[in-house]
């Protein structure tokens, strides 16, 4: 049975929605658990401002544990964690916690490797003007990797549009959950081609952004 | 006011051991700039860190006016370093800020109200010539304008001490002299004490009052620039000054001139205000004897003459053998053995 396309659009615009919103959420929130690993990888790393070996090895292992997990055995594996968490593992916040620590573990890389790529140079010179390591990271490494840092970001955004489409097939909700149902199972070429192309137009948009602001920041 | 009294710092490397600093005994006196040179892994640069503590001692004693640095906490360590400028061989700009930014930076750590942050980076601008870059991202720049806004955002805090971290190796001769001048002004003017280190013989000519040459983490001729330029000792330091004053043609040219017939070589050496008297003239129509400069030159050495010349003598033996004793008493002269 197909759908009636005078009937089903809301539900487009509300799984679209839903995509739109488990994205931003991951983003922010594997934003700012991400730049703080990322930053304390960083920081902790030998020969640099607050070195730590143990504190370095233990979130490298971490990191390096995680990552390679595939995001849907990753997202069943911590539904028992979800659900202590979230109070439920259906639905879309059920999605954005997971989609979350797997981010903030991506997030944590990309931001390790644009503060590698800083001149040491530049942090010899904030260290001999007198600035304390927390300064050193507020107003030098932040900065400096900045336009970098958000061309990381929006790769990592296309990869959680991917993800929140993968958190849809386990009751996420979303665009992932609609190409799934009426899509995949019930043989409905019109819906799964209308979830590619809004996908496919969330991607763009992400891109655009992304590259649009790493622009301003870099001047380039 | 810096007095760093047997100074050694040893890196550890996995299990190999540099001893960067071995030993070193100097003191930089209060208005002075003093250059220390040495060719790259002479320990120079680590010497500098230590100044302001980018570095710690292994053994030995840094004060800065009259303050052991060792007893410092890493608070106060940050403090010192607001009366320490730093500038660097590569400038070492912070890319995300602009010029004005960039010089405002150490303002905003030392917790300047804005409007007073404003005022003091329109005077730095000014004093490097640079008010219309202010609003310039550094890679808009050219190398000396780079370094000048390093030198800016080094006296923003107007520091006592400036160390120069070869801050001139990365510019062209142009813009070295350039920067040469900017610092001897900074110098001049604000009365700051220079610490700098390079391996160009031509930025201690310049600029310096006093010389410490290294080798092998170690400091091996020290003193002021005029004695050691023109008495050098160690086989080092004689290199560097040949590095910026040839005084002697090579080998082949002086065999030629053998060949052609010359004879009688010497080289004189005369320093200081016996450039105003016409020695060489004099002694040469009162004995009647022919004076020949072959080679040399004559250089300004802290605003000294320095004359190092290879002249040839012709006339009767007699008469050049007077000639050599008359001058002997004003300058140095000496014989010189052409193969």
């Amino acid at each position: 049975m197909k759908v009636d396309w005078a009937t089903f659009w809301p539900r487009i615009v509300d799984s679209t929605g839903e995509t739109i919103l488990m994205v931003i959420m991951t983003l922010i929130f594997g934003s700012i658990l991400g730049i703080f690993i990322g930053l304390l990888l960083y920081v902790t790393r030998k020969g640099n401002i607050l070195e730590n070996k143990l504190v370095f090895q233990l979130l490298n292992l971490l990191i390096n544990i995680i990552r390679p997990i595939p995001f849907i055995i990753f997202l069943v594996a911590l539904s028992p964690l979800t659900r202590t968490i979230v109070g439920t593992t259906i639905g879309t916040w059920a999605a954005i916690f997971p989609m979350t620590i797997a981010a903030s573990f991506g997030i944590a890389r990309v931001v390790e490797n644009n503060l590698i790529s800083i001149d040491p140079g530049v942090i010899e010179a904030a260290k001999a003007m007198g600035a304390s390591p927390l300064q050193i990271i507020f107003t030098v490494l932040i900065p400096e990797a900045l336009g970098p840092l958000i061309l990381g970001l929006t790769f990592v955004t296309i990869s959680l549009i991917d993800f929140s489409a993968m958190a849809g097939t386990v009751g996420g909700g979303g665009l992932g959950y609609v190409a799934m149902t009426y899509g995949y199972q019930r043989f409905d070429g019109s819906v799964m081609l209308v979830t590619v192309i809004i996908l496919i137009v969330l991607v763009q948009i992400a891109q655009w952004i992304g590259n649009t602001l790493s622009r301003k920041i870099m001047r380039r | 006011m810096i007095e760093f009294s047997q100074v050694a710092k040893t890196f550890v490397l996995g299990k190999r051991k540099v001893e960067a600093v071995k030993d070193v005994s100097l003191t930089i006196q209060k208005g002075e700039i003093f250059g220390i040179i040495g060719f790259s892994g002479a320990g120079k640069s680590t010497l500098l860190r230590l100044v302001n503590q980018l570095e710690s001692p292994s053994n030995g004693s840094i004060k800065i006016q009259g303050e052991d640095l060792s007893s410092f906490s890493a608070k106060e360590i940050r403090k010192l370093r607001r009366r320490i400028g730093m500038i660097f061989q590569n400038f070492n700009l912070f890319t995300s800020r602009t010029v004005a930014g960039n010089i405002a930076y150490p303002l905003k750590l030392a917790g300047m109200p804005k409007a007073e942050i404003k005022i003091r980076v329109d005077e730095l601008l000014k004093f490097v010539g640079l008010t219309d870059k202010a609003n310039d991202y550094p890679e808009q720049l050219s190398g000396g304008q780079k370094q000048r806004v390093g030198i800016a955002r080094a006296l923003a805090n107007s520091p006592e001490i400036l160390i120069c971290d070869e801050a001139t190796s990365a510019l062209d001769p142009d813009t070295t002299a350039e920067i040469l001048r900017l610092l001897k002004k900074v110098n001049k003017e604000f009365g700051i004490t220079i610490l700098l280190i390079t391996h160009e013989m031509n930025v201690i000519q310049t600029i310096c009052d006093k010389v410490a040459v290294m080798e092998n983490g170690e400091v091996i001729e020290t003193g002021n620039v005029f004695d050691t330029f023109t008495n050098p000792q160690h086989p080092t330091t004689k290199r560097f000054i040949q590095s910026v004053q040839q005084d002697r043609p090579s080998d082949s040219l002086l065999h030629q001139w053998k060949q052609s017939g010359g004879k009688n070589l010497y080289r004189v050496i005369f320093k200081g205000e016996l450039a105003n008297t016409p020695l060489l003239s004099q002694v040469s129509r009162k004995n009647n004897v022919d004076i020949n400069i072959v080679y040399g030159s004559v250089q300004e050495l802290q605003e000294k003459f320095f004359g190092n010349l290879l002249v040839s003598f012709e006339g009767e033996a007699s008469a050049i053998h007077t000639v050599i004793s008359e001058l002997e008493k004003a300058v140095s002269i000496e014989e010189v053995i052409v193969e």
